[in-house]
């Protein structure tokens, strides 16, 4: 394990996990302990904010995981996100308990509402945290193995997969829309009270569910990290680039497609779940199909095949998202995103960090051959690709 | 010579004479009579003078009758003269149907009591079954075959005896033996005989008719009416899947319609196109410029408007598509996943600047005379403007498929489409080809605009709801192969309208994209695959 560790840590990935480790300790912390309206506290809206963006964070990994590094674009991902979302959101509905507006101890509000005479089977089990925690991960992992399985299997690749990703997202977007679904229809689980017994409202509550968002974007980090330098890692790379040729030189291709997929949807899904009670509301909405782009979108403007560039560009669009859709150039945002989508594609295709290592890796390359001369012209063939070399 | 004049007029104090002589009678006839019973107010007069008033034949009985029915028939009891107060505010004189200013204060609505009201009913049935449109006899005529009420027996054979229009006789028959099937005395053989009128009639409301008959039926009747039952409904089953298909044909011309432009920007050059959606709602938005602007400058020709906007959205749509393809999908070829994402970009950047010019609400596109309108064959209903779009598609579809196969740019295309470089090395400009079939491509999207803003809300959205459909359409059709997307396009639609009975438009909706992600399993480049030796697409 020790091994694994710093054979996947670099000095960038390294310098990442201190500022994300700081901020999850900063942030909350500065919320908490410092007095309100002080220049350096931040307020608690802020703190919500900052959590979603570090769950967004989290799903562009996961989006990086398989695109950058594997060549699978889903634009289905936002399914996975969002059904993590349901299954948190289910655990909270069941922990307002008798304190909704009708007041049944067992039935959500929706549920009174719309008629349900008992609580559906697949409601069952919600009311216990683990059982909901299992589920985050096990749902949209269970649908990305049956999904992939079938896919990879008959070798669906390229654009034909992102086409069905984004008709599956579409498919449950329609489902979920549904009041006989059993999922609040139109509007979706909200008016949330409890998590494990706290107020999801208080100021205490959103400052641990930040710090853990903080915590989760860690790990799902470290785990990317893990996967890709390792020799499975070189395997995806290898997909990637030549997919035909993996095949033929013995690769079982599908199986290392199902795995990560099956990770990233994983990945997806916690990240969905803690987005939830930031946010107060999971519907239907995250289902859309232009959700899913969008966050191709973050990747793709990081950096795709650079971890953190995912995490990265997730912060920084969604940052620009808050900020223009809040100002006077409200109307505007939507030119900025699509012209974000072309001049990325075309102007930027390595993205932020991509374009900074493309810049970066030769200067320290020069600075390494001329401090140790001997071996110089073969690590130079070895960063010339930083993609690869990752 | 005076004697003579005289000779020659005398026959006129004999025709004023004879002239009062028949209007006189009619100035205090029965009809005149009944009339003035009104004005007694008692309720076993108001019943003779609805029974006279509607055996008269007078044309103003209608009027009356339906004054009284709605309390607008006014008497009053001092001159006992009785007035009808207008619908439009035109009172009329009951009894001789001349225009009077104003009603006298004195006058009161008659009164009804509930078993006048009937009788009213049955009064302004059978004098509608006289109506001289025969469109309102045959309604006359269905809405007793529904209450057939017996009632009504002795105004239908009277009727059905003086009826000659051929439609009008079938309605009064039809309601004649409903009448006669439910009457108590009827013979056993006048009943079969209803039996098997009504089963030729076969539809809905013949099956309700007959599914009401009382359980206490002889058997011969009985049997009689369950075989009708049964006959009518396999009949109607068999009529709800004309229906249906029908209805799959719509909404897969519709779907071929949208997918048909995508077909040739993803199927022949292999670009993703999501901004193909924007291209159908520019169409859309098109239309509705070129309708508004004859609408202001030149009303007479509206009804041309849309045809005059095909050409126009073909341009319009098909230049962006040629400049897109020239600024941004060239630089991107070869990288289609970049190019999903840039085009996607793109159809945001396009829906804003619409809704910048537009607004983001509905635009209104009106169907000219000739779109609008149905008409019915057999139990279904055929509207004018999904027929027109069907028609619309198939010829889109014919003439694109000629364009490729029989024209110089068509050869190009194919060739190009074929081996790139072969095409190229042969003296194929083939970066002009690549933007010309993306500009063909658009502008059929445009065209799809047009069409489409017959049926659908002309919003800033309208081509984000096609773009999955089109996606799915062309991928199960099979990519590059124009017929495969005729095929999958009416497949999708069909399969969709027969699934929506059964699940539900938006259940059936899924089932489709499930069984659709499932078919690519199958056959992972469609219905209709290109054949070749590309190990990778």
């Amino acid at each position: 394990m020790p091994h694994l560790l710093t054979r996947s840590l670099d000095r960038s990935a390294i310098v990442f996990l201190i500022v994300v480790a700081a901020l999850g300790a900063l942030i909350p912390l500065s919320n908490l302990l410092l007095p309100a309206g002080s220049f350096f506290q931040v307020p608690t809206y802020l703190v919500a904010l900052f959590g979603k963006y570090v769950c967004y964070a989290i799903l562009a990994l996961a989006i990086d995981l398989i695109w950058g590094y594997c060549g699978i674009l889903s634009l289905g991902h936002g399914a996975f996100f969002a059904l993590g979302g349901y299954a948190m959101g289910m655990y909270l509905m069941r922990q307002i308990g008798s304190r909704g507006v009708y007041g049944n101890p067992i039935l959500p509000d929706f549920m009174v509402f719309l008629n349900y005479p008992k609580l559906p089977w697949y409601w069952h089990g919600f009311d216990m945290f683990w059982f909901a925690a299992l589920m985050v991960v096990l749902v949209p992992g269970l649908l990305a193995f049956c999904f992939g399985w079938l896919a990879f299997r008959s070798r669906v690749t390229g654009v034909y997969l992102s086409i069905i990703t984004q008709a599956m997202t579409y498919a449950l977007l329609l489902a979920f829309f549904r009041n006989d679904f059993g999922f609040g229809g139109n509007n979706g689980l909200t008016d949330f009270k409890d998590i494990l017994g706290f107020n999801v409202q208080a100021d205490g509550t959103r400052a641990a569910l930040f710090a853990l968002s903080c915590i989760a974007l860690i790990i799902a980090f470290l785990i990317c990290r893990a996967v890709v330098t390792s020799k499975l890692g070189k395997v995806l790379i290898a997909v990637r680039d030549a997919e035909s040729r993996t095949r033929f030189l013995g690769y079982r291709v599908e199986s290392y497609k199902l795995f990560v997929f099956t990770l990233s949807a994983c990945m997806a899904g916690v990240a969905g779940s803690l987005y939830v009670p930031q946010v107060g509301i999971i519907n239907p909405g995250e289902f859309a199909p232009a959700n899913s782009i969008e966050a191709v979108i973050w990747v793709a403007v990081g950096g795709r095949g650079t971890l953190i560039g995912a995490a990265l560009g997730a912060v920084v669009v969604n940052y620009a998202k808050t900020y223009f859709t809040s100002g006077p150039l409200a109307p505007y945002w939507l030119f900025m995103l699509g012209a974000l989508f072309i001049a990325v594609t075309l102007l930027l295709p390595r993205g932020i960090i991509g374009t900074f290592n493309a810049w970066w890796e030769p200067w320290k390359a020069q600075r390494l051959a001329a401090s140790a001369n001997a071996a110089s012209a073969a690590r130079e063939d070895g960063v010339s690709e930083p993609n690869m070399a990752e | 010579m005076l004697s003579k004049l005289f000779k020659k007029l005398r026959p006129v104090p004999v025709a004023i004479l004879l002239m009062f002589a028949i209007a006189l009678p009619a100035l205090a006839g029965p009809f005149e009579d009944a009339v003035g019973k009104f004005a007694n107010d008692e309720f076993s007069d108001t019943e003779e003078a609805v029974e006279a008033i509607t055996n008269s034949g007078n044309p103003l009985a209608f009027t009356i009758i339906s004054a009284l029915q709605d309390d607008r028939l006014m008497a009053d009891p001092d001159t006992k003269k009785v007035y009808v107060k207008g619908l439009d505010g035109k009172n009329i004189d009951a009894a001789t149907g001349t225009a009077v200013d104003s009603i006298p204060d004195s006058a009161a609505s008659v009164r009804l009591n509930n078993r006048l009201r009937r009788t009213v009913e049955a009064a302004l049935g059978s004098l509608t079954l006289q109506s001289p449109d025969p469109a309102k006899r045959i309604q006359a005529a269905q809405s007793v075959f529904k209450t057939h009420d017996e009632a009504m027996l002795p105004a239908i054979d009277s009727a059905l005896s003086k009826e000659t229009d051929k439609a009008a006789k079938l309605a009064f028959s039809e309601a004649r033996a409903a009448i006669l099937l439910f009457k108590q005395d009827a013979t056993d053989d006048e009943k079969l005989e209803a039996i098997a009128t009504i089963k030729a009639r076969g539809d809905q409301e013949a099956l309700a008719l007959l599914t009401g008959l009382t359980g206490d039926q002889p058997p011969a009747i009985a049997k009689a009416a369950a075989g009708a039952t049964a006959a009518i409904q396999s009949r109607l089953a068999l009529w709800s899947m004309v229906q249906n298909a029908w209805y799959g044909l719509s909404l897969g011309s519709v779907l071929l319609l949208a997918a048909i432009g995508l077909a040739i920007t993803f199927g022949v050059m292999g670009v993703i196109n999501m901004a193909h959606g924007e291209m159908v709602m520019i169409g859309a938005y098109t239309t509705f410029v070129v309708q508004q602007t004859i609408r202001d400058s030149f009303p007479g020709l509206i009804d041309y408007a849309l045809i005059m906007a095909v050409p126009l959205a073909f341009i319009v749509a098909g230049a962006i598509g040629i400049l897109i393809e020239r600024s941004i999908i060239r630089f991107l070829y070869g990288r289609p996943l970049e190019t999903l994402l840039a085009t996607w970009g793109l159809s945001l950047v396009l829906q804003q600047a619409v809704r910048t010019v537009f607004g983001p609400t509905n635009q209104e596109v009106s169907n000219p005379s000739w779109m609008s309108g149905a008409f019915e064959i057999g139990q279904i209903t055929i509207t004018y403007n999904r027929l027109w779009i069907l028609c619309f598609t198939l010829a889109v579809f014919a003439i694109l498929l000629a364009m490729l196969r029989y024209t110089a740019l068509g050869l190009e295309m194919r060739a190009v489409t074929q081996n790139r470089r072969m095409a190229a090395s042969m003296g194929i400009a083939t970066s002009r080809v690549d933007a010309l079939t993306f500009g063909l491509g658009s502008g059929i999207a445009g065209i799809a605009g047009v069409a489409l803003s017959q049926i659908d809300n002309v919003s800033p959205n309208l081509g984000q709801s096609y773009i999955i459909d089109s996606f799915m359409v062309v991928v199960f059709g099979g990519v590059g192969n124009l017929w495969g997307t005729l095929v999958g396009a009416f497949t999708l639609g069909i399969a969709n309208k027969f699934l929506e009975p059964v699940a539900g438009a938006v259940l059936a909706k899924i089932a489709i994209l499930v069984l659709i992600i499932l078919f690519i399993q199958k056959r992972p480049r469609g219905l209709f695959a290109l054949k070749g030796r590309a190990v990778e697409a």
